[in-house]
């Protein structure tokens, strides 16, 4: 099993027209992923990689029976994007975009409080590589062939430093249920607790890798949850051990400036709770091994 | 992005935040005259740095004629600042703001802050002013009043007002107050700051509240749509290699080490950061060349890390999902065989068309250094480092 995703997960892409949608949405197809159609305003009625374009999500999701959507739209209008995408029912949104000015996001989560729970979208993102449960379904931008099919959970902020891990752990011969990007934008939809608490109720995964990054509370909030419900193994990395307070390393969010928010700090509080520490990026991998053997 | 305090007084004057009396100075003279134009008696000159912290650094001067005026600028144009916000290297002085002198009765610190943990807008307030508010969580964290803004509703007057009472403000000074307030949370939301610090909002002897001091910073993601902010960038007080990076479309971090980075995405190049680290090597800089990168760019990425003089030795770290490593690997060997680097230079590439971009590596015949996995890449970029920098030492000490 996986979480989030399969190979059943309808699909829409939203901007499907664009140069980097299009590139993608073909990828996502090639991978076997259930993609129903698009939304681009204005074009709807047009057919985009052979699947029907769209003027409004309303439409689309009522035409196809769509149940996620995949945001691929330039940041001036993103927000609005997911916005739309939670009005019209979709249960999973993602987000890929990068840029998203931080009071839209701040206005974006406002706003998907106005739904009743048992309605309420579900955003992961904004600026992450999205989400892929190997052998079933790809929704977002990194490369498939990196993750095979296996019992351990990743979730993390950054994508490159994801694949990383993904094929270290390849290499290893351990597999992916799915692996979650939740973007490194100081707001963003879905957080570390909230990926780990569906990590611990999915009976496929039997451990989870957690890749922290400089900047922002998550991670602590992160590890009361581990304390508290996690009875899964987590390997944890926190990247930015050598990263100077006070200057933003790249990602919006990543960027010391509390207590608790340096590598070092939230190591020890990931430590603290029980998480075994990955020491090095090169180290994931291997640390990843050593716990699935100590928990066989 | 940050702007200096007299354009972030002009911007909040506009909200109507009450500031006082100044005027910019690109020249002694021009101070000189400045303080004849404002008037008065006693006037503060303000070095125009991007940093808090100018008062110990002195880069803040009571005057109380126009000839003191005069010296005070004199002495500060051009004038290097290191405060303990600056940064080791310091900023430039180029500008000054001169100010009527207030006559202070009690200090105040009022912030506006993104906080990530709720999500949302916050505002913080202390009645120990004057101090940086880090030094206020640590010694007087009582001190310290929050307010949440909902973003569907905005600063509420009661909020505003609980906030004024809080600071044990008189009924009229607490109209004052919220009136304050309010503008800093218009001002905020209106143009898409991340930031709004009056740090210290003082009562004068008159029993008016002034704002003493300013800082802004704004949502880099949002300058799109706002030009007027844009425009108030000042690149005299940016790290050059940093703003070169940034027309560049390379999002770039200068540091104090010797070996250059050039990585894709945020997250691998703090790792591979973290990689020179642990190797007993030091980082020169943070760069992360993006996705989709083409040969241009990268030979881009390469005159960036090579202008900084520090570094010895460059570190190539390639994880290609959307980029392709064909691609990168063309990119470095145009950047090689244009602009011969002349230090040791270790590449590692992976994921998608590794197989492609290692052997146009191969083919090349330069003298590249390769690496398979990330801890190799790492290892063998601090060793040719170190035997690059004996190397030097030898010829230095035979000639």
């Amino acid at each position: 099993m996986s979480i989030l995703i399969d190979q059943t997960t309808p699909l829409l892409v939203q901007g499907i027209t664009g140069r980097i949608a299009s590139f993608h949405t073909k990828e996502m197809l090639e991978y076997g992923t259930n993609v129903v159609g698009g939304v681009v305003p204005g074009r709807g009625g047009e057919t985009a990689q052979g699947l029907p374009v769209f003027d409004t999500m309303k439409e689309a999701v009522a035409s196809t029976g769509a149940k996620a959507s995949l945001v691929l739209v330039p940041p001036p209008y993103a927000a609005d994007s997911i916005m739309e995408a939670a009005d019209s029912g979709i249960r999973l949104c993602i987000a890929i975009t990068d840029g998203i000015p931080a009071q839209d996001m701040m206005r974006v989560k406002r706003y998907m409080w106005r739904y009743r729970q048992e309605r309420r979208m579900r955003l992961i993102g904004p600026n992450c590589a999205g989400i892929i449960s190997p052998g079933k379904a790809l929704m977002g931008i990194m490369p498939g062939h990196i993750y095979v099919p296996g019992n351990v959970g990743i979730v993390g902020r950054s994508g490159t430093l994801g694949y990383e891990a993904a094929s270290q752990m390849k290499e290893a011969g351990i597999g992916v249920s799915t692996s979650v990007g939740i973007g490194g934008d100081p707001i963003n939809g879905s957080s570390f607790r909230d990926i780990l608490q569906l990590f611990e109720e999915d009976p496929e995964t039997h451990a989870v890798v957690m890749i922290g990054e400089i900047g922002g509370p998550q991670e602590a909030a992160a590890a009361q949850y581990i304390l508290k419900h996690m009875s899964k193994p987590v390997v944890a990395y926190v990247a930015g051990l050598s990263a100077p307070k006070g200057k933003k390393m790249g990602h919006a969010g990543a960027i010391i400036s509390a207590f608790g928010e340096s590598a070092p700090e939230k190591v020890e509080i990931l430590r603290d709770v029980g998480a075994t520490i990955a020491e090095t990026p090169a180290d994931i991998g291997n640390t990843v091994s050593q716990v699935l053997k100590k928990a066989a | 992005m940050d702007i200096h305090e007299y354009q972030a007084k002009e911007i909040l004057t506009g909200f109507g935040v009450k500031t006082p009396r100044g005027g910019l100075a690109y020249s002694p003279e021009q101070a000189a005259y400045r303080a004849h134009e404002i008037g008065g008696e006693k006037w503060v000159v303000k070095a125009q740095i991007h940093s808090g912290a100018r008062g110990k650094a002195g880069g803040i001067k009571l005057c109380s004629d126009e000839h003191a005026v005069f010296d005070a600028a004199n002495e500060m144009f051009g004038k290097r600042l290191v405060t303990n916000q600056s940064g080791p290297g310091g900023k430039v002085v180029y500008r000054v703001y001169v100010e009527e002198a207030a006559n202070i009765e009690k200090e105040f610190y009022l912030g506006l802050v993104l906080d990530r943990t709720t999500e949302r807008i916050m505002v913080v307030a202390s009645k120990a002013g004057g101090m940086e508010v880090e030094e206020i969580v640590r010694s007087q964290p009582a001190s310290i009043i929050r307010a949440v803004i909902d973003p569907a509703v905005g600063l509420t007057e009661f909020q505003a007002r609980e906030i004024a009472f809080g600071l044990d403000l008189n009924p009229s000074q607490v109209q004052q107050a919220v009136k304050i307030i309010n503008g800093c949370y218009r001002a905020f939301r209106d143009l898409d700051a991340t930031m709004v610090e009056i740090n210290p909002l003082i009562v004068t002897e008159e029993g008016t509240l002034i704002a003493l001091d300013a800082k802004m910073s704004f949502d880099d993601n949002a300058l799109f749509r706002r030009p007027e902010i844009a425009e108030l960038r000042d690149k005299s007080q940016e790290d050059p290699r940093e703003t070169q990076a940034a027309d560049r479309g390379l999002a770039y971090v200068g540091l104090e080490g010797n070996i250059g980075c050039i990585v894709n995405g945020a997250g691998l190049a703090m790792a591979t950061m973290d990689m020179i680290k642990l190797a007993g090597g030091s980082p020169a800089n943070f760069l992360d060349i993006g996705g989709g990168a083409s040969p241009e760019r990268v030979a881009k990425a390469f005159r960036l890390v090579r202008s900084d003089e520090n570094v010895q030795a460059i570190l190539v770290n390639i994880f290609a999902g959307i980029n392709r490593c064909d691609w990168v690997a063309e990119g470095i060997v145009q950047a090689l065989e244009n602009n011969p680097v002349g230090i040791p230079v270790v590449v590692r590439l992976s994921g998608t068309h590794v197989e492609e971009g290692r052997k146009i590596l191969a083919q090349s015949g330069l003298p590249i250094i390769r690496a398979a996995t990330l801890s190799e890449a790492a290892e063998r970029a601090v060793y040719a480092w170190k035997q690059n920098n004996e190397h030097d030492v030898k010829l230095a000490a035979s000639s």
